[in-house]
């Protein structure tokens, strides 16, 4: 539980953190809030021998109102996150689900952008940000690049980011007001990650869903954005019929590892059951 | 008397004595930061040890090369197996009577077992230095299931016990097999089964677990070449007897090791025995001559230092069709690991689980049990309990409830019929024991008319009804537990540890001014021994607790004890102290006789003095008699008022407790939510209150864990699942039930203040209320036994399987 030896860097600005980052390559590694990365230090899983700390960087920080979009630099941390009244205001979920994640002492350090960029399939934030078809500002040696966090994934800890990319912040198209949302989680105890966790945006018309997105957290070595599921819901009146076949839809992508939070079957079954939950929460919370 | 006199009632308040909620003295360092633990102990010039460890489960050990690690800037030695050859310790004996690797001499028996020791300037480098160390591994066939531990065809663990037919505690009847123990009357018991009405059968297992305190395993060794003494500070719940045992092995006169257990952050059992980083330590200090370092991290106190349970218990019950229990007969597979390190007193391979009989009066038992290795770490400690006590109570409480199944009988109505009666003791039990005290049906009575027992029932029966007709998916458990416990370890004819009768003891010293220092054997881990044992003073010698000081833990002042655990300070260093006061209070008759110029049998005690006997005016106060021992004691009278006393308990004490949980589950997701829980428990004399019930809530909460899904798994390989807080379930306050507490008073008759201990029952007692809540939710739906752990994925499998999932 003793980290190995690294060099410890402070940039001021995402122009030297990535200086920093091209010259090292894949021996460096950023460092938001720490509580994802300094474990797999302590495990000596990560060796990293530079470790680049954003917290001198200002930019990072903030959450901008842009009216049809809301953009939150990538340091903002989840305690901050449940703090904001824009965000409890317009994009509610998110306080929900950050409420959610670890403890408290956990979200006065760890940040949005961290929770993003780790990879780790258990992160919350991942998924969500698939259910709000969040994207990603990368900024590398070549500029700036958006990915969807739809696109973003590619297994448990590898994503679209580049060594020499920093995330500097996500953008988030601001849902329809009066829009039903819920994020389900299933965990064995505070702190834990989720058994399985599933968060619906959606949006009714008279008894009607006009719009549905969903998707999965913690029961692939990715986030799943359930399109499937989506799909058959929206139109929908949520039926059971109907939200029995879009729970089997969100069963089927599903592909998690058995643990200690339990075998791959119950994992599965645990995710249909958070999409039902998450639907009829997010339903009863819906206007129009 | 004029106004400024206090009255009896404040002076009795002032002493704060025996029953006052005493606020805890040790707290006012805890909650400050201020207390000091191994890990704040540093020493001049002190360096640090950490082990290489063994990745895989079983396999031979071919080649250790530590070149690398040696070139490494601050490295100091790599010990191995070798090099404590030289000095004998390479092995080293176990409290059960086996012998242990301190590091792999050849081969490893489980993942993780120590391979290497070193030794760097500090903790940064020698964890570098591990990964430098090459260790080459042959890898042998893992064995991992108990049940396959004697197949014929099993792989050899122990080497070393080739051709041994005879083990500590008689034959061995297999290569894997570690010892048999057999009570009771087989024949009586088989007559008892062949005329049964009825008769249930059950395998019933307790899953491994680890006691987990909060601090892990450590210490400091610091060898003085110059004046060959070695003082060892360590997380010892026996501190004296790691010094015996460390004079014994090191051949360093008993007199020139000073061991010293400052304050512990927690035991419950994974304290008492010897690991190889004590030893380690010590070799390394005495090769360096510098003071050695060695701290466990979480993974390692997890997955090496001391399981608990892990006992697969075959349980047959024979019955009449009244419900009237005839027998009991229990088969125990027992899972020790790599060696038998078991920390029972030696001639217990079993501990004390011959307690299974319970609270019931069963006129025929026998028990067997079989011991066994597996390559899993050693172990096998008493977690919060009497040495096996909350196996052999979770069996009974089970196994109660799986027959009144049968008998379609309500569970508490069973146990009712089936109590000891009060006027049965001191009762001898079917298996050994006699059992000092009890009144189980005024205990059981209180607990099911204060829960509104038959009211719950009711609700359950509806909610039942309900789930059937498809309005809920919720469904209702209520787990009846009432458990006998046996603790207190123990009378000197059946009690020792590698031969030192299990007594305890107290040192109380007088201070001229009438303050006190007082010493005893034992060690508090966060049991409050502090306050408690001032508590008993101040009564027995009219002299406020705040005005005692205790100190436990320093090998040099205290007397000899056997340590803490098994429940066992109240029941006998709690006797001890109360028999040293008394002497106290004799000798303290005798001055205030002589002071008073009367004499002694004219004198009656009164709260913190001694008065004439109809003349209330006439007295000394403690204080008074306590400065006329020093200043001018009774010619003929040696000055000075001290005493010591060693207790060798006349028999065992056995607290009992009736335990009630309510539970609701949610069979879609397998989520359990603890409603209610009440834990009426009867310790005896209750010295503290307020620290009684933080004893049972704590108890309670390691229950709730243990029972709902804390666990020590390994998978095929033998790798260790799931040893860190992430997957090994410690319960939060957000998780952690609401406790109500309870308590009936009924009083040992053979300890001289009447005292049991509590410290444990709730663990005893409150495992079986949680597994018996989850197996009666589901009885309805042809439920006879679910295995523990009870964490959600499990209830959910079986509700899966009982087809309550459509
Ligand atoms: C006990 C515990 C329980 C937890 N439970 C949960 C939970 O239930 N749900 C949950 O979602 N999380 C949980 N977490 C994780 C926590 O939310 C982390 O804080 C979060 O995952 C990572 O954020 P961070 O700011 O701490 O990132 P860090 O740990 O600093 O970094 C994480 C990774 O992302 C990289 N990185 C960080 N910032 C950037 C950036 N701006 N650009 C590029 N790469 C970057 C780092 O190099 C590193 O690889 C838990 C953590 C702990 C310790």
């Amino acid at each position: 539980m003793i980290p190995g030896e690294f060099t410890y860097h402070r940039p001021s600005s995402v122009a030297e953190a990535v200086a920093i980052l091209v010259s090292h390559g894949d021996e460096a590694r950023p460092l938001s809030g720490g509580h994802s990365l300094i474990p797999m230090m302590k495990l000596r899983m990560a060796a990293p021998e530079h470790l680049v700390d954003l917290a001198g960087i200002a930019d990072l920080k903030g959450i901008s109102d842009g009216g049809a979009t809301i953009s939150i630099g990538a340091m903002t941390t989840q305690n901050e996150l449940i703090g904001s009244d824009l965000l409890t205001q317009k994009l509610p979920i998110i306080r929900e689900t950050s409420l959610l994640i670890a403890d408290p002492q956990i979200r006065y350090m760890g940040t949005l952008g961290g929770n993003v960029a780790n990879g780790d399939p258990g992160n919350d934030m991942p998924g969500l940000m698939q259910c709000l078809n969040a994207s990603y500002v990368l900024a590398g040696p070549d500029g700036e690049r958006e990915v969807a966090a739809r696109e973003f994934y590619e297994a448990a800890y590898f994503t679209a980011l580049a060594p020499e990319e920093l995330l500097t912040a996500v953008k988030i198209p601001v849902p329809a007001a009066g829009h039903g949302y819920a994020y389900e989680k299933l965990k064995r105890k505070v702190g834990d990650y989720a058994t399985a966790a599933a968060a619906v945006i959606l949006t009714m018309d008279g008894g009607t869903v006009s719009s549905c997105s969903i998707a999965l957290t913690n029961v692939a070595d990715t986030p799943l954005f359930a399109s499937d599921a989506s799909d058959i819901i929206t139109g929908s009146t949520l039926d059971s019929a109907t939200v029995d076949r879009a729970v089997a839809a969100a069963e089927a992508i599903t592909e998690p590892a058995s643990d200690g939070r339990g075998p791959a079957e119950y994992r599965t079954k645990m995710a249909g059951i958070m999409v039902r939950r998450a639907l009829a929460r997010a339903a009863e919370r819906a206007n129009g | 008397m004029n106004d400024m006199t206090p009255t009896r009632e404040q002076r009795e308040a002032n002493l704060e004595g025996m029953g006052c909620k005493r606020k805890r003295v040790e707290d006012v360092r805890f909650t400050q930061g201020k207390g000091q633990y191994v890990d704040d102990i540093k020493l001049p010039g002190m360096v640090y040890g950490d082990f290489v460890r063994s990745p895989y489960a079983h396999a031979k050990v071919t080649k250790i090369d530590a070149t690398e690690a040696l070139k490494l800037p601050g490295v100091i030695a790599v010990l191995t197996a070798e090099d404590l050859k030289g000095v004998n310790l390479a092995w080293m004996p176990t409290l059960a009577g086996d012998v242990q690797m301190v590091l792999a001499d050849g081969k490893v028996l489980y993942q993780n077992q120590e391979v290497a020791f070193v030794v760097a300037e500090d903790r940064y480098i020698a964890d570098d230095a591990i990964q430098l160390v090459e260790v080459e591994y042959e890898e042998l066939p893992v064995l991992v299931d108990p049940f396959q531990s004697m197949a014929p065809d099993a792989p050899v663990l122990r080497p070393d016990l080739e051709g041994k037919t005879e083990g500590a505690h008689g034959p061995r009847k297999h290569h894997n097999h570690i010892f048999n123990w057999a009570v009771g009357d087989k024949d009586e018991t088989a007559k008892a089964f062949s005329d049964a009405d009825v008769t249930i059968k059950e395998m019933i297992s307790y899953h491994r677990t680890h006691p987990s305190p909060l601090e892990t395993c450590q210490c400091v060794a610091s060898m003085d070449k110059v004046k060959g003494e070695l003082t060892v500070y360590g997380t010892f719940q026996a501190p004296h007897v790691i010094r015996t045992v460390a004079s014994l092995l090191s051949t360093i006169p008993e007199h020139k090791i000073h061991v010293i257990a400052p304050d512990i952050g927690g035991g419950f059992g994974n304290k008492v025995g010897a690991y190889p980083g004590y030893i380690c330590a010590i070799v390394a200090s005495i090769v360096t001559g510098v003071p050695v370092k060695w701290v466990e991290d979480r993974m390692e106190n997890l997955s090496t230092t001391s399981f608990a349970r892990d006992y697969h218990m075959t349980t047959e019950i024979a019955a009449k069709n009244d419900g009237t229990v005839t027998g009991l007969k229990v088969h125990v597979l027992a899972d020790h690991g790599g060696f038998d390190a078991c920390a029972d007193p030696s001639k217990w391979p079993a501990g004390f689980f011959n307690i299974v009989t319970g609270s019931y009066d069963f006129p025929a038992a026998h028990l067997e049990v079989d011991g066994v290795y597996t390559n899993k770490a050693p172990g096998g400690v008493a977690y919060r309990c009497s040495f096996r006590v909350t196996e052999a109570a979770y069996c009974i409480e089970r196994a109660m409830d799986i027959l009144a199944q049968k008998l379609e009988m309500d569970p508490a109505d069973l146990r009712m019929k089936n109590f000891v009666k009060p006027e049965q003791f001191p009762y001898q039990s079917a298996l050994g024991w006699e059992y000092d005290s009890g009144d189980y049906h005024t205990a059981m009575q209180k607990a099911m008319d204060t829960i509104g027992y038959r009211e719950l029932r009711a609700e359950q029966k509806a909610k039942q009804e309900a789930f059937k007709r498809g309005e809920t998916r919720e469904i209702m458990g209520i787990g009846v537990s009432f458990f006998t416990e046996i603790v207190g370890a123990g009378p000197s004819k059946n009690c020792d540890i590698l031969g030192v009768a299990m007594f305890d003891s107290a040192e109380i010293r007088v201070h001229p001014t009438g303050s006190v220092i007082s010493r005893m054997g034992t060690k508090s881990q966060g049991q409050g021994h502090e306050t408690t044992w001032a508590q008993i003073i101040a009564t027995e010698i009219g002299i406020p607790a705040a005005d005692i000081m205790v100190e436990e833990g320093n090998t040099d002042t205290a007397p000899y004890g056997l340590g803490t655990y098994g429940s066992r300070s109240t029941p006998v260093a709690g006797a001890a102290i109360a028999l040293a006061a008394r002497k106290i209070r004799n000798k303290a008759q005798m001055i205030a006789a002589h002071m008073l110029e009367v004499s002694e049998y004219d004198l009656e005690w009164d709260v913190d003095g001694f008065q004439v006997k109809g003349n209330p005016e006439a007295r000394k106060s403690m204080k008074e008699i306590a400065w006329a021992a020093y200043h001018a004691p009774p010619p003929n009278m040696e000055p000075g008022l001290e005493a010591v006393s060693y207790y060798d308990p006349p028999n065992m004490t056995y607290p009992f407790g009736a335990y009630f949980c309510v539970m609701d589950i949610d069979v879609d997701t397998g989520v359990a939510n603890t409603r209610r829980f009440y834990a009426l428990d009867d310790c005896g004399t209750r010295i503290n209150p307020m620290i009684i019930e933080g004893q049972v809530h704590g108890g309670l909460t390691e229950a709730f864990a243990i029972a709902m899904g804390q666990e020590i798994a390994y998978d095929e390989m033998g790798n260790v699942m799931g040893a860190s807080f992430m997957d090994f379930f410690i319960p939060t306050a957000v998780e952690t039930p609401h406790w109500e507490t309870d308590y009936t008073v009924t009083p040992s008759p053979h300890h001289p203040i009447g005292a049991k201990g509590v410290g444990e029952s709730p663990n005893v007692g409150g495992v079986p209320a949680f597994s018996n809540a989850v197996n009666d939710a589901f009885q309805f739906l042809g439920n006879t036994h679910i295995q523990m752990p009870h964490d959600a994925w499990r209830i959910w499998k079986a509700a899966k399987d009982l087809g309550a999932h459509g």
